[in-house]
């Protein structure tokens, strides 16, 4: 693999698309099919892809198996960390209308209804994206002496 | 809201109405920030502290619905019928500090067990593990909503096959897979029937299923679902001929793990059971007639007898509690079966009583254990010489277990004797008797060994653990006693919360705001 050049430079200029694409599926999960979930495992695919091409080492150097382990809680404390916030400006659990800036509670906002629904979705892309990454490290791992997803 | 809330200042008036969201968010926040910890210590301080918070808000909201009935919370903001409710009646709040209080006790018993049985880097996740298992269990209890009803289940049950995958040896590999195989089916099981209720009822709320299910007639695909979900839920309890999966779960994970789950798990799937048959179900269906119960009333005693001979004659303690377990579970469901208020109680009561009991008994072979290394039937002959305290308690639990009078086994064993007179089935109150002779067998049995057994081996050595694992035993065992004397608190309780299932049975619970 290591000589094929074609393979390689493909690769790297693939990469950042799949990363934008996953952005985009993200941001754009509101008006069309994608959202956090989906745009998680483009991510992890991204990752994925690049350990197939150059590697399992050098990708755990760019994506260390320690982030990853971090960012599986990271995504469910971002995801809970909305609610609570909703909590703190005094209203249900992940009401998002509160998120707004002009919030008035008989009126329904939009706005923050996107923001909340947004944040929430980071979240779960973060989790989503982890828990995929650390499931694959776990199987190309296996046999390469210690366990590094720990 | 009540004189007595309406004294408190604003901030803890508004922390009061959110404490549904409360109880199930706290744990699963702290199950993110402790998988993040490396200090197996940290973890279970937080653990700790998040546990002992659970009941405190459980036992507000219990407060609660005695003073005002019932509490709706609608999560987003989202009005109930369409966005998810959590509804607490004293049926729920029940549960709820059952599970919470438990969670509470478990704890302290657990830094030295899960320290000596899980290895350094694993026990944050560990700890992590407990702690969504604890969120999904009690999301189980609060939510109103039956398909959130089945993502914490989820929750609740895969936690539960990575905390099992933790145990000892290799075999908890199986134990865990076995279980994950059939919490599997149950769950599929479950939500397949959910589906069929949703197609038919166009809603997921159980307040608004229940009164729609009033205005269709009695249509087979609600008598599927309804047997789709019985069945999916017998899994997850374990009823007789669907445990299988139960014993080796119980015997092969770790001690803290089955600690909590004998005293948890089971309860948890029990009431959403009853929530099905007697709130969603009880005002469409004529509960007595139809065939449902006399199926229960069969596995229910299927379950106190098999199961209690299949517990005389285990090797290993932790597998014998386990059958017991099963057993157990069998006075439980035979309560639910009776349909009346006394039967109810009985299978209720017993909810908390087996929690105390089950929780002290595996609590004392968790000490055994870590004294001992396994608690094979050889390993513990003699053990009552030289851990005097931990088999004494083993003992007085056992009892318990038994059913003698002045302790709480007896409290649930009269109360479902009751209900079998007062429905002139007084067979199955000499049934219930008979089957109580048999956990004399085996509960006898490791008294025998423990005690008129000369001491070898390891067993020689071995001491009583150390206070902080001693006192967890005591409350539980002091709760078995004090509980089984002043029932009121247990009992009456209970009787409240039946007494919400049966009224929601006649279809006031499903008045939808």
């Amino acid at each position: 693999m290591r000589l094929d050049a074609i393979l390689r430079i493909v690769t790297k200029m693939l990469i950042p698309f799949m990363l934008i694409f996953a952005l985009y599926v993200h941001f754009h999960g509101d008006f069309s099919p994608g959202g956090g979930f989906q745009a998680g495992v483009v991510i992890a695919a991204a990752v994925v892809f690049h350990a197939l091409v150059f590697g399992l080492y050098p990708t755990q150097k760019i994506v260390p198996p320690r982030l990853v382990t971090l960012m599986m809680p990271a995504g469910v404390i971002i995801y809970a960390g909305v609610g609570f916030l909703t909590l703190y400006l005094g209203e249900n659990f992940l009401d998002y209308d509160v998120l707004s800036h002009n919030h008035h509670p008989e009126k329904p906002n939009y706005h923050a209804q996107e923001r909340g629904v947004l944040w929430v979705e980071v979240g779960v892309l973060t989790t989503v994206a982890g828990t995929m990454i650390s499931i694959f490290y776990a199987f190309a791992g296996r046999g390469k002496g210690e366990d590094k997803t720990k | 809201m009540s004189a007595s809330v309406s004294s408190l200042s604003p901030a803890i008036l508004n922390l009061i109405e959110h404490l549904p969201a409360l109880q199930v968010a706290i744990p699963m926040l702290g199950a993110a920030f402790v998988a993040m910890m490396r200090n197996g210590l940290l973890a279970w301080f937080v653990s700790l502290i998040i546990s002992l918070l659970m009941p405190i808000i459980a036992l507000f909201l219990l407060h609660e619905t005695f003073v005002n009935g019932i509490v709706s919370y609608a999560l987003g903001g989202w009005a109930p019928p369409v966005g998810i409710e959590y509804r607490v009646d004293v049926a729920n709040a029940f549960v709820l500090v059952i599970v919470s209080v438990m969670a509470a006790i478990t704890l302290p018993y657990a830094r030295k067990v899960v320290a000596l049985e899980i290895a350094e880097e694993n026990r944050s996740w560990f700890y992590s593990m407990y702690l969504l298992c604890l969120c999904g269990l009690l999301g189980i209890a609060i939510t109103g909503d039956a398909f959130n009803a089945f993502v914490f289940l989820e929750v609740s049950s895969l936690s539960t096959y990575a905390m099992i995958a933790m145990g000892r040896d290799r075999r908890a590999l199986v134990a865990a897979y076995q279980y994950l195989i059939m919490g599997t089916i149950g769950a599929t099981l479950y939500v397949v029937g959910v589906g069929l209720l949703y197609v038919m009822t166009g809603t997921l709320n159980f307040a608004d299923m229940a009164v729609r299910l009033k205005e269709i007639e009695e249509t087979r695909p609600i008598l599927a679902a309804l047997s789709f979900i019985t069945v999916g839920l017998s899994l997850k309890i374990a009823l007789f001929p669907l445990h299988k999966w139960l014993p080796n779960a119980y015997a092969y994970s770790p001690t803290m793990a089955t600690v909590f789950l004998a005293s948890t798990a089971t309860k948890v799937a029990i009431y959403l059971l009853i929530r099905f048959v007697y709130t969603i179900y009880g005002p469409s269906l004529e509960l007595v007639e139809t065939s449902a119960v006399t199926v229960f009333v069969i596995l229910s005693l299927a379950a106190m007898f098999i199961a209690s001979f299949a517990a005389c004659f285990q090797k290993n303690i932790e597998r014998m509690l386990a059958f017991s377990s099963v057993a157990q579970i069998g006075y439980i469901t035979l309560g639910i079966s009776f349909a009346v208020k006394t039967g109810l109680t009985g299978g209720l009561v017993h909810l908390v009583n087996h929690a105390f009991m089950k929780g002290a008994l595996f609590m004392c072979t968790g000490a055994m254990m870590m004294r001992l290394g396994n608690v094979k039937l050889q390993a513990v002959e003699g053990i009552g010489r030289t851990m005097p305290i931990t088999m004494g308690l083993f003992v007085a639990a056992g009892l318990s277990l038994i059913g003698v009078p002045g302790t709480v086994g007896f409290v649930s064993k009269w109360y479902l004797a009751l209900a079998a007179f007062e429905t002139g089935q007084s067979w199955l109150a000499f049934a219930i008797m008979a089957s109580s002779f048999i956990a004399v067998v085996y509960i006898g049995r490791i008294v025998e060994i423990a005690y008129f057994r000369e001491p070898k081996g390891a067993a020689l050595l071995a001491k009583d653990p150390p206070p902080s694992m001693i006192l967890p035993m005591i409350i539980l065992v002091v709760a078995c006693f004090y509980f089984g004397i002043q029932a009121d608190l247990t009992a009456k309780t209970a009787e409240l919360a039946a007494d919400a299932f049966l009224s929601s049975a006649q279809g006031t619970w499903g008045a939808v705001q």
